[in-house]
């Protein structure tokens, strides 16, 4: 009987393969699927009939036993046997009465029906009259009850049989199905190491097993021909050259390459200074405030990269965190960072001095403070010497003009005429006493009654010897005769304007006078004859703000400093002659050289501009020496001295000669600064004025003092 | 006038420079190439002298290369190598893609490589350049041999870096060459003096790298892979030129010394070469038997006169040399456990002492704890319980104050657990004006031979018995004291004005005339007509001048603020001893 248990052992296992690999869908797996116990053992129950039929029809099993472990030849065998395929196929064998298939039987519940029979007729339930009695009666008197099942698909009642019986019992038995089959059979190793003589299949060996391959002749002659032509290169073996040897063996200190003239060498990395130590004296270690100023600051302006720190001991120190970092500085500086080539300039600081004249050879200017005039209450505008040198008038912010002795310091006279004080100009001319004092929209001629009375009465006449004339002129501002009082306090003649005046200023022979209106865009300046009483505007159109004006001291020039240059007219020709470009933002006053041919600016950007008419129409020498702006300049007549006031308080006196000789430019030396105001209101020195013959400089300022510097 | 007009930015500066992309366009490289490519070949851009005529009037911000360095660098045979190398990546990726394995190990085993040879010929023609700028490269190599054997960059490549970095180390041993060493608190810096060039570098300190993130190890990498290079050449001449064996080897004598005596072996004598030559407590094998001959005398040849005396200057400093170089002859050291044994062990090998370690530290120890020859023990602990007669227990920084004075100074200042003095930077050399520590003087005094620190603490201990004999007599001392410093300082500020020409108001007072007052008008009259003059600088002289005495006038103040912080020290610190002195007496 072992014959048979084998074969059938084997035609299960073939079975399951081949549903494995024919990818179909056999009973096997439909059972599973299915519900119940009852089901299932009703399946086995197939099944086993299935294995009874086979087991009586052994012989078709045979070539498929030989099939087993080839799945892929297996389908050509089949092919050749199509009518044993369809009888082993369980889904055939199945008692397929009802053709609902495979679905849950309970939606069949409420129907007379179960399903339907291959001619499409209903199948019936069968007749279930018995109540819950009769079923008991049936339990009890019913000796064939225990082994009575209900056929879910047909509804009918099934008989178990004694093998069926034997079956379901072994089962739950967890016993094997088949009670011949012997679960302890000693394995057979198919597919040991172990070679058999006898081969486990018993296939005949292809026939391509014995012929060369053709495939692979091409392939290799493919090969043999690349490597006939070179094409490929046998596997080199690995040279063994040593990595370093002696490089510089023969060096050519000669051969240096084209771009070596370029070349920059890196700089080294600069060493380590006393503070970097571990350990440095303790006078290297930042202090808290130092340490929190090294913090605050930028990683990029720090002066040392790291903050000092003492440790105890060595084994106290702990790694630098910034290690790497440094390193990958360096490397990126030495591929990245553009190298240039300087020249580190090695100058002794004393070289770049210029060598000047020493002012001491250069005397006489004016070095110290000999006298303070004090009587004004607010700061001083303007400053006036006369002719004679021997007086000088003041006009201040409190309303007033002062008249003083220069050389005792006294007041002499106090004219107050109630309104800020703009300009004051005394009349170069020594045989005429005439201050021309500027006073809001009022230019007034006052006749301070000084010196020679025959001077006094001669100027007064002079002024009264005007007669009107026949045909009145239209003329830009009125001449108006000064009333008793006002005479009696010196005035003589009032010039009224129409817009506030800021500067008055004399023509050397002392008959024509400007004065500049602040009138941005109309009319600006205008030149007037005192003594025919008569104005005149010389402009046609108005040069931008005009800032001063000067008359030429020889010639018949006149010159109007606008904000940014200077402008020199010739009067009697009536056209621009010159055009000076200051180099300034903005132009505070204006001086000129009595020899005529030069002239300089002072600007409120605190830059000093000296002008060589002959050379050119920009400044000769710009000069910074102030520290904030310029308020005047002035020229001495005699003497080859300038001086410059300005808001810091300080008047400079410069030595600023000028050569006969064309060839030679001017020489030009500080010679000192002199200090004495002190700045009131942001404002410093508001005035300066030289004495017509000796070295001597006055100063107004805004501290209310004039002050005279010998 | 005939003739072409003349286009601007077509000859004249703009030619002779290229921006650096157009650089990269023009040798067909990819950024990161191009970067390889310039720090191998050590291109660098330059600083137009006009740049905005470089720029073709544009004031961007550019790098400019040379465009002679652009044209070296196009027939630079690297630069294949680069090109080939991106196609074999390529290969590579598509063989893996398509799984293709046997082709995977064929382009493997065919990968391109290059050789830096000829690059470090070209840009180090002599062998001297070379060493010029071996400081780069030896402080690279120091740091990549100290990184961990994971990521970051090759494991070879680190080990070549330490195996390079012990070499080097081994040839200055060998050639006694260290000159200089400085603990710092960011590594140890060495200076070593070959062939007359001053070689200097930093090693970190022993410890994990919490590495960066901000830096590209990319860049690092190549560098190191130039440095490399470099150095394993310069290392092969510099043995060469001891007549040394290259790799160098352990002297046999030696190495049967190092040999453990029990039999146990440490590691296979192949991996633990590397360890026993970083040991450094070996000498190394001499390809010629080294003939045990007085170095050769100088000839004499009769000099006169000003030769004569540089001639003597000159031996004298041989002189110097010769005996710094033999610092620690016939000592035997011992490190502790706690010290940093490499940087130790080289600096006392390189002077010529005996030095050895407790055996589980280090491979290569030569005696024990317990010998009884040793005369210093290095330790780095505020005390050792168990001391032995006959040897001095001190802290490590005498080796490296006594290496930087040139002499062996005297040990009290050293023995565990003291308050060190202050270690001083050996690469300063104070010039006049600066500033120069208290402690420097002591020791400039001890190199001439003086022995001040003795005198002055002497001094100090008299004056301490004054003190305590009679403290207003003390007092007085004191206020003399500090009024002749007080003067001192006086005379010091007038100085200063003087240096710096402070711009003081000096008013001009009218009334008597003082006698003694004359020399100083005539110093202000000076200082005014200087003023005066700097007025009338040129705008551009008149910054520089500027410029120039205000670097002086902050030299100064710096170097005042230093002597300052040291006074306000020093009283304090006396003030302190006197307290506690009071308080033992109380």
């Amino acid at each position: 009987m072992e014959q048979p248990s084998l074969s059938s052992d084997t035609q299960e296992l073939s079975e399951s393969e081949e549903s494995v690999y024919s990818g179909l869908e056999d009973s096997g797996s439909d059972s599973e699927s299915s519900g119940s116990a009852e089901e299932e053992e009703e399946e086995e129950e197939d099944e086993d009939e299935e294995e009874d039929e086979e087991e009586s029809s052994g012989s078709p099993s045979a070539p498929q036993t030989q099939a087993r472990g080839f799945p892929g030849q297996r389908r050509s065998l089949q092919d050749d046997s199509p009518l044993d395929e369809y009888e082993q196929d369980s889904s055939d064998e199945e008692d397929i009465r009802n053709t609902v298939g495979n679905i849950p039987m309970e939606w069949y519940q409420d129907f007379p029906h179960v399903g339907y029979d291959l001619d499409g007729r209903r199948i019936y339930k069968p007749l279930r009259s018995r109540d819950e009695l009769d079923l008991f009666l049936e339990k009890m008197e019913n000796p064939e009850y225990w082994r009575t099942v209900q056929d879910r698909q047909t509804g009918a009642d099934v008989r178990l049989s004694e093998e069926q019986l034997e079956l379901v019992q072994r089962l739950q038995r967890g016993q094997f199905g088949d009670v011949n089959f012997d679960p302890y059979e000693p394995s057979v190793d198919f597919f040991s190491h172990e070679v058999r003589i006898h081969p486990v299949t018993n296939r005949p060996a292809d026939k391509r097993s014995f012929i060369p391959s053709l495939v692979e002749k091409e392939k290799v002659s493919k090969l043999v021909h690349a490597i006939k032509m070179g094409w490929i290169q046998p596997r080199k073996p690995k040279e063994n050259v040593p990595t370093f040897y002696d490089l510089w063996a023969q060096e050519d200190p000669n051969s240096i390459l084209g771009r070596h003239k370029m070349h920059v060498p890196a700089p080294k990395i600069p060493l380590p200074g006393h503070e970097e130590s571990y350990n440095p004296p303790p006078e290297f270690l930042l202090s808290p405030e130092e340490k929190l100023a090294w913090e605050q600051q930028d990683p990029s302006e720090r002066r040392l990269g790291f903050i000092p720190q003492k440790f105890r001991s060595l084994r106290a120190v702990p790694a630098y965190s910034r290690f790497i970092h440094e390193r990958f500085e360096r490397c990126l500086d030495l591929y990245l960072c553009p190298r240039q080539r300087k020249m580190r300039v090695n100058v002794d600081p004393e070289d770049l001095i210029p060598k000047l004249p020493r002012p001491r050879d250069l005397q006489p200017f004016p070095t110290t403070q000999a006298l303070i005039y004090r009587g004004h209450s607010s700061l001083v505008r303007t400053l006036s010497v006369s002719p004679s040198g021997q007086w000088f008038a003041s006009g201040s912010d409190d309303g007033s003009v002062r008249l003083w002795e220069v050389s005792s310091g006294r007041c002499l006279r106090s004219l107050t005429l109630g309104a800020v004080v703009r300009s004051v100009a005394w009349n170069p001319n020594p045989s005429i006493c005439l201050l021309a004092v500027a006073l809001e929209e009022q230019v007034l001629l006052v006749n301070p009654g000084l010196g020679d009375r025959l001077l006094v009465a001669a100027t007064d006449q002079l002024l009264d010897s005007w007669e009107a004339p026949e045909e009145e002129r239209v003329q830009p501002v009125r001449w108006i005769p000064a009333s008793p009082e006002e005479r009696a306090k010196g005035i003589r003649l009032l010039v009224q304007h129409d817009k506030p005046v800021t500067q008055v200023t004399w023509h050397a022979k002392g008959d024509y006078w400007a004065s500049v209106v602040r009138n941005p865009g109309g009319r600006q300046v205008l030149i007037h004859q005192s003594s025919r009483r008569w104005s005149q505007d010389p402009f046609r159109k108005s040069p931008g703000m005009i800032q001063c004006v000067q008359f030429h001291p020889l010639r018949p020039y006149f010159l109007v400093a606008s904000q940014r240059s200077v402008r020199i007219y010739n009067l009697l020709r009536q056209e621009l002659t010159k055009k000076l470009q200051s180099n300034c933002q903005w132009i505070s006053s204006m001086a000129v050289h009595p020899g005529g041919d030069n002239v300089i600016c002072g600007s409120y950007d605190s830059k000093l501009a000296w002008f060589d008419l002959d050379l050119s129409t920009r400044p000769y020498r710009l000069l910074r020496h102030h520290r904030r702006a310029l308020r005047s300049v002035a020229f001495h007549r005699r003497y080859p001295l300038f001086a410059s006031g300005s808001d810091d308080g300080t008047v400079i006196v410069c030595h600023g000669m000028v050569y006969s000789d064309l060839l030679q430019n001017p020489l030009l030396v500080p010679l000192k600064v002199l200090k004495g105001h002190a700045p009131a209101l942001d404002l410093g020195v508001l005035d300066v004025a030289f004495h017509p013959h000796q070295p001597w400089l006055f100063s107004s300022g805004a501290d209310g003092t004039v002050r005279l510097y010998t | 006038m005939g003739g072409l007009e003349k286009k601007k930015y077509e000859r004249g500066a703009a030619t002779n420079y290229i921006t650096r992309n157009r650089a990269r366009k023009k040798l067909q490289l990819s950024l990161p190439d191009f970067r390889r490519l310039c720090i191998l070949k050590g291109i660098y851009p330059h600083e137009p002298k006009h740049k905005k005529k470089v720029n073709k009037g544009s004031t961007a911000p550019r790098t400019f290369y040379l465009l002679k360095d652009i044209k070296f660098l196009l027939h630079e045979p690297i630069v294949n190598k680069f090109r080939e190398y991106k196609v074999f990546v390529r290969k590579l990726r598509k063989a893996y893609g398509k799984s293709e394995w046997g082709t995977v190990e064929r382009l493997k085993d065919n990968k391109p490589t290059y050789k830096l040879d000829h690059i470090v010929k070209e840009r180090y023609p002599t062998f001297i350049d070379a060493l010029r700028d071996l400081d780069d490269a030896l402080s690279m190599c120091f740091l990549f041999s100290t990184f961990p054997r994971t990521g970051k960059c090759h494991v070879q490549t680190i080990q070549l870096c330490r195996r390079l970095a012990v070499e080097f180390q081994n040839y200055v041993i060998a050639s006694r060459s260290l000159r200089k060493v400085f603990l710092s608190i960011k590594g140890i810096y060495y200076q070593a003096e070959v062939l007359g060039q001053p070689i200097t570098w930093i090693t970190p300190y022993a410890f994990a790298h919490d590495h960066p993130t901000d830096v590209d190890y990319r860049v690092m990498a190549t560098f190191t892979e130039f440095y490399t290079t470099l150095l394993g050449f310069v290392n092969f001449r510099l043995y060469q030129s001891l007549n040394l064996v290259y790799p160098p080897k352990i002297d046999s004598q030696a190495e049967d010394e190092l040999k453990p005596a029990e039999g146990k072996e440490y590691a296979m004598d192949s991996e633990s070469y590397l360890e026993k030559l970083s040991g450094l407590s070996a000498s190394l094998a001499r390809a010629v038997a080294p003939t045990h001959e007085d170095e050769v005398e100088m000839d004499e040849f009769p000099v006169e006169g000003e030769t004569a005396e540089l001639m003597d200057a000159k031996k004298k400093e041989q002189e110097a040399l010769e005996k710094h170089k033999k610092l620690f002859e016939g000592l035997r050291f011992f490190l502790n456990r706690e010290v940093p044994r490499e940087p130790l062990a080289f600096v006392i090998r390189c002077f010529g002492g005996q030095v050895s370690w407790d055996k589980s530290l280090c491979i290569g120890a030569t005696y024990e704890a317990t010998d009884p020859s040793i005369t210093h023990h290095i330790i780095d602990r505020p005390h050792l319980d168990k001391q032995v007669v006959g040897r001095y227990y001190l802290q490590p920084q005498w080796v490296f104050d006594s290496v930087n004075a040139k002499l062996c100074l005297p040990v009290a200042d050293y023995f565990p657990g003291v308050l060190l003095p202050p270690h001083l930077s050996p690469f300063v050399t104070e010039k006049e004006g600066d500033y120069v520590p208290p402690e420097k003087l002591k020791l400039l005094a001890l190199q001439r031979g003086e022995n001040p620190g003795a005198g002055y603490e002497e001094s100090e201990e008299e004056e301490e018995e004054e003190e305590e004999e009679e403290e207003e007599g003390d007092n007085d001392k004191e206020e003399e004291e500090d009024e002749s410093e007080k003067e001192e300082e006086m005379k010091l500020q007038k100085m200063e004005e003087q240096k710096t020409q402070s711009t003081q108001s000096n008013k001009v007072t009218a009334g008597k005339v003082r006698v003694e007052d004359k020399q100083r008008l005539e110093q202000e009259q000076q200082s005014e007509e200087k003023r005066l003059a700097i007025m009338m600088m040129k705008k551009r002289e008149k910054y520089l001048y500027k410029k120039i005495m205000f670097g002086k006038k902050r030299k100064i103040r710096e170097a005042n603020k230093l002597a300052e912080k040291r006074k306000a020290h020093d009283a304090a610190l006396k003030e302190q001893k006197k307290k506690k002195k009071k308080a033992r007496q109380a």
